[in-house]
């Protein structure tokens, strides 16, 4: 059952421009992706891999969209030379909403191991990230997304447990 | 024929449509032959340009051709689900598959093996999914761009490649002028 925040976040992508978006689900990101489902000005195309969903996205914006991708932490293992030889070699803005799973509030042990990467990764590649750790953190986000179009840049929105069950 | 061959017989067609390329051979083959601003090469991340001819293609109404590989595909498996359930009307996925990963020096795919491509588009749900020789791509690809049917053409054709030069354009020069074109 999606939340005010989780239809919050959308109505802040759709007023950003967001207009195509693909997703790699999450149980974090559930909500999310219910609210986009009933969005008819976002095009959502759930892709299966998250490095899949970049390409789509970078050709999303070559036809003159604006992409958002809305994946799990622990696929930053997966996308780090997409985001370097794609996004950031030819300059695609691309926010994405990251669920941040593995802090505190973490049900599953094995995600911790991606959370404690989570961050190094990110800032390996400098791609500018932000942490949503309680629901008032959330107002950066349209401040977050007009950043992200001005710098053509890969931005990570991280929203950790504890955000979402403060948000529920 | 090879790759460079079967490319010799599509200049006509897809020179001024808009082509998303796979890396490697087959971005410095298409450069070296007929380099078009409605070109995009990609330079780096294997196995992305079907994805990223598909977001072209649902974001926009102009034909867009991109011509993968089978070992990228292979790589990308999933792209085919995505494509088939996703169908964009003015989207043509040309595979060239020449049974090998032709830019690290020719090692066999599965594509060559026992693994049928097309078979597998089919199978994600593609309903237009044609198997033709080297010799017949070039009018697949010509009626596949007529039709208002996406189309996946699986092109078999012969390994190997021709020396070309790297592409030395910078990637955001190829990218501003790509979509240059796709706004015009």
């Amino acid at each position: 059952m999606a939340t005010t925040m989780d239809h919050q976040i959308v109505e802040d992508l759709k007023s950003a421009g967001i207009d195509y978006i693909t997703s790699v689900p999450c149980k974090q990101l559930a909500g999310v992706i219910e609210v986009l489902e009933e969005t008819p000005e976002i095009m959502h195309m759930p892709s299966n891999k998250e490095d899949e969903g970049m390409g789509l996205c970078a050709g999303a914006f070559m036809g003159g969209m604006k992409p958002c991708i809305v994946m799990q932490n622990t696929a930053l293992g997966v996308v780090v030379n997409t985001l370097a030889t794609l996004i950031q070699f030819y300059q695609i803005p691309l926010p994405m909403l990251i669920s941040y799973r593995g802090e505190v509030g973490e049900p599953v042990a094995c995600q911790v191991e991606m959370a404690l990467h989570t961050k190094a990764i990110l800032n390996q590649m400098h791609i500018p990230t932000y942490h949503f750790h309680k629901p008032e953190d959330s107002a950066e986000l349209p401040g977050i997304l007009e950043y992200c179009q001005m710098a053509s840049k890969p931005v990570a929105i991280l929203c950790d447990a504890t955000f979402w069950r403060a948000s529920a | 024929m090879i790759r460079n061959d079967v490319f010799q017989t599509l200049k006509p067609v897809i020179s001024e449509h808009l082509v998303v390329c796979n890396i490697g051979a087959p971005s410095q083959e298409l450069h070296a032959m007929d380099d078009q601003p409605s070109n995009f090469y990609m330079l780096g991340t294997m196995g992305l340009a079907s994805s990223i001819g598909l977001g072209l293609a649902a974001a926009q109404a102009k034909p867009v051709i991109a011509i993968d590989g089978d070992g990228s595909v292979l790589t990308n498996l999933g792209t085919l689900a995505t494509i088939g359930n996703n169908p964009q009307s003015n989207y043509t996925l040309l595979i060239i598959d020449n049974g090998s990963y032709g830019s690290t020096g020719d090692q066999p795919t599965y594509a060559g093996m026992n693994t049928d491509l097309a078979a597998v588009a089919r199978a994600c749900g593609a309903e237009c999914v044609l198997t033709v020789s080297a010799e017949d791509t070039a009018q697949a690809v010509t009626d596949a761009i007529a039709s208002d049917q996406m189309t996946i053409i699986v092109a078999k054709c012969e390994s190997g490649n021709v020396k070309v030069p790297v592409i030395k354009t910078n990637p955001i020069v190829i990218r501003e002028r790509f979509m240059e074109e796709v706004r015009k």
